[in-house]
This record gives structure tokens, C-alpha cells and sequence, in this order.
């Protein structure tokens, strides 16, 4: 891992999956079919689901191009096999002077539910935000009803760090936000 | 303290809370902005000092921004004896369906700390929070090397639910972040025993 070799591995590549820009056209329109399945959205975000139409999404997506915030960075994920693009995965609010980033997952296609294409991109991520970006840790927040996520987060090495008690209000009752996080010297440790 | 519609939302013993006013607050936060002591404290962005132009300028930010996404509410703390402008309070990122939001206080000289503006301030957010949003929860982010905000929110009820290890990187050495929140249920408690 500490020769030049290294640098010729492909960072974008993992097992199952790979990272692609995040192009507005293909993206918007998985993006429109993923989240018309409202347990994929309520698996992936806090607020309400909206009626999303595939022109707004692909002018949004142009619009985030445009800014090129590096605070930002959003990836579409790939499958290896077949090319298909079947998630996406950002980064969002990089701090560089903190060292710390979130970063938010989700795999739309309910076929690769379940067969480790989200902990493969995970991986792909934490590998890119720790020898790339040189960050000091990688946090992320996931509901307490989403277990396949939070197995899927231990796997790649994150531990809980806290819950945010009943910061969500969904289907008549209350549940907690989970963060969990990881360190650089504990990514190292698991991938040395 | 007993509540009822006659107690004012946001005139407390001390201070109130107020709007901004872009003309005469801006010279007195472009000052603040040199406090690098009280920055570092209060925020976690890098210290940077601001000329008035363009603190006038992240008023107007705030302005709109309260305006167009009706999830911010920020006011300016003053002295009701006076009216001597004390910092800012804000309630942030409100997220209506899960009622949730982030509170920040601040109050940067340090002679008008220890006299109870901060608990003023406090009560009137909470109140207005829990009783007139009808926010659920109210959390505060913090750095651990803050020990008096820890504390004072700690004294208010506050729990700490989460810790982000080593989030925080300052004076040569990583911090922990620390998370702390209170819920509508134990607001309305300690509000009970205090009658």
C-alpha cells in the first residue's frame, strides 16, 4: 500500500461496483424512478418524499455541477457486470480545515438489495476519502428502522457514535437518528 | 416560571430578542469577528476577521434566507436596559415533519457573561420552540473544549446523545464534537417541577 503501485490502482474500482461523474440526463432519470418507491426514500432521507419530475432533477443536478463546490461530491454507482447504474453516493459538507465529511448512500435498484454493492461502494469511498482527500474521518446518520444499512456500515468499520432520540416522525410513532463514524487510523488498522 | 399568553415571547428579565438592524449591528459584529477567543468557541468555521460591508452583506444572506426557506429564525440579542446589542440567537435548519431543530447562543464579550442574559435567552427560545413551533426537538452542537456552554446547556436539561470522535481539529490537537438535546416531554417536565 506504501509504493507507487498503489497509485496505479483504479480509486473508482471496487469489486462489485465502480464510481462514475454523476451525469444530469442518466442520473435524473433513475433518480425519478428510484424515489417514486417511497420505502427507498424513507430508507434514504428525513424529509417528505416529493413528487419529483426528471426535468427538475436534471436542472438541479446541472445546477450543483455548475457551483463545483469541493465541499461537494456526488458519484453515481455502476455495477462492474453490466454497467447499470443502480445508486448514488455523496459526499456532502467536506470540511477540510476539520478533516470531516458526511456522506449520505443509497441503492435504488431493489435487485442489488441485500448482495454487499452498497458496502463495496462504501469502501470505495472510504478508500478515496482517507488516501485522496486525506480526511480524518468519515461520519454518516441512518435511521433506526434501516437495519440492512447499519449492518452493511459495520461491515465497512463504522461504529456508533450516538442517537439522536426521536428525530424522526414517521407512520405514527417516533424513532432515533443514528450517527455513526469512522477514524483514519481505524481504516488503516482494518485495511492494512 | 408560570407561562401563560400574557408573558411575552421575547422580552425576557434581562434582554429581547430582536431583528437585526443592518446599519448599526454590522460595526458591532465585524468587532466580534476579531474575537478569535469567542470565535473559536462558537463556531467551527476558520476564524476570519469581517470589515461592517461584509458582515452587512451576510445579514442580508440571513434576511433572505429566513425569508425564502421558513427554516431559520435569527435575532439579535439587546440589553433592555440600554438597548446595547449582546449577540445572536438562532433557531436553524428546522425540519417541520420530524420537529426537529438546532439552536446556537452567543454572547461574545465576556463582561456580559455570568449574569444570567444566556438563561434569558435560552428560556425564550425554548419556549418559543416547544410552544409556538411546536418543535419536538431542540438539539446544540458543541466542541468539547466548550465547557461552559456544555455545562450551561447540561444545567437547562440537555442530554448528550451523540459524539463525534475526533470531529474537530483545533490548536494543534483533535476534539471531540458533541451533540446535546433536549426533548419537548422534559421541557414540559422541568416546567412542571419549577412551579
Amino acid at each position: 500500500m506504501k509504493d507507487k503501485n498503489e497509485l496505479a490502482a483504479d480509486l473508482f474500482r471496487g469489486k462489485l461496483v465502480r464510481f462514475c461523474a454523476a451525469d444530469p440526463e442518466s442520473l435524473s432519470k433513475s433518480f425519478v424512478h428510484w424515489t417514486h418507491d417511497s420505502e427507498y426514500w424513507r430508507l434514504l432521507a428525513a424529509t417528505p418524499p416529493y413528487p419529483w419530475s426528471q426535468e427538475g432533477v436534471r436542472k438541479f443536478i446541472e445546477k450543483d455541477l455548475e457551483k463545483d463546490d469541493p465541499r461537494n461530491i456526488f458519484f453515481a454507482i455502476r455495477t462492474l457486470e453490466d454497467d447499470r447504474v443502480i445508486g448514488e453516493l455523496g459526499l456532502d459538507g467536506i470540511s477540510y480545515t476539520q478533516g470531516e465529511t458526511f456522506v449520505g448512500i443509497g441503492i435504488g435498484e431493489r435487485d442489488y438489495w441485500d448482495k454487499g454493492y452498497g458496502t463495496d461502494a462504501m469502501n470505495i469511498l472510504l478508500r478515496y476519502a482517507f488516501t485522496e482527500l486525506n480526511l480524518e474521518r468519515v461520519t454518516l446518520t441512518v435511521f433506526e428502522y434501516n437495519a440492512r444499512a447499519i449492518r452493511s456500515y459495520e461491515k465497512c468499520g463504522f461504529r456508533v457514535e450516538g442517537h439522536s432520540r426521536e428525530t424522526l416522525h414517521r407512520e405514527g410513532r417516533r424513532w432515533d437518528v443514528i450517527f455513526m463514524g469512522i477514524l483514519q487510523e481505524e481504516w488503516q488498522a482494518l485495511n492494512a | 416560571m408560570t407561562i401563560s399568553f400574557a408573558t411575552p415571547l421575547f422580552e425576557g428579565n434581562l434582554v429581547r430578542l430582536t431583528p437585526l438592524d443592518h446599519d448599526k449591528d454590522a460595526e458591532v459584529v465585524a468587532a466580534w469577528t476579531h474575537n478569535t477567543e469567542f470565535m473559536r468557541m462558537y463556531s467551527l468555521q476558520p476564524v476570519r476577521p469581517l470589515t461592517a460591508a461584509q458582515v452587512k452583506k451576510q445579514f442580508e444572506q440571513i434576511d433572505k434566507e429566513m425569508d425564502e426557506s421558513k427554516r431559520l429564525f435569527h435575532y439579535a440579542i439587546r440589553s433592555k436596559e440600554g438597548d446595547r446589542l449582546l449577540g445572536e440567537a438562532l433557531i436553524e435548519w428546522i425540519e417541520w415533519s420530524n420537529g426537529t431543530a438546532f439552536i446556537k447562543i452567543g454572547i461574545p464579550d465576556p463582561a456580559d457573561r455570568r449574569k444570567g442574559c444566556g438563561e434569558d435567552v435560552l428560556c425564550m427560545l425554548l419556549r418559543f420552540a416547544f410552544r409556538e413551533l411546536n418543535l419536538h426537538h431542540l438539539e446544540v452542537v458543541l466542541p468539547e473544549y466548550n465547557v461552559p456552554a456544555l455545562r450551561f446547556f447540561e444545567k437547562h436539561g440537555f442530554k448528550i446523545e451523540v459524539r463525534r470522535r475526533q470531529a474537530v481539529n483545533r490548536g494543534g490537537r483533535r476534539w471531540d464534537l458533541i451533540h446535546m438535546a433536549i426533548l419537548r416531554p422534559e421541557w414540559e417536565a422541568r416546567n412542571e417541577r419549577q412551579k
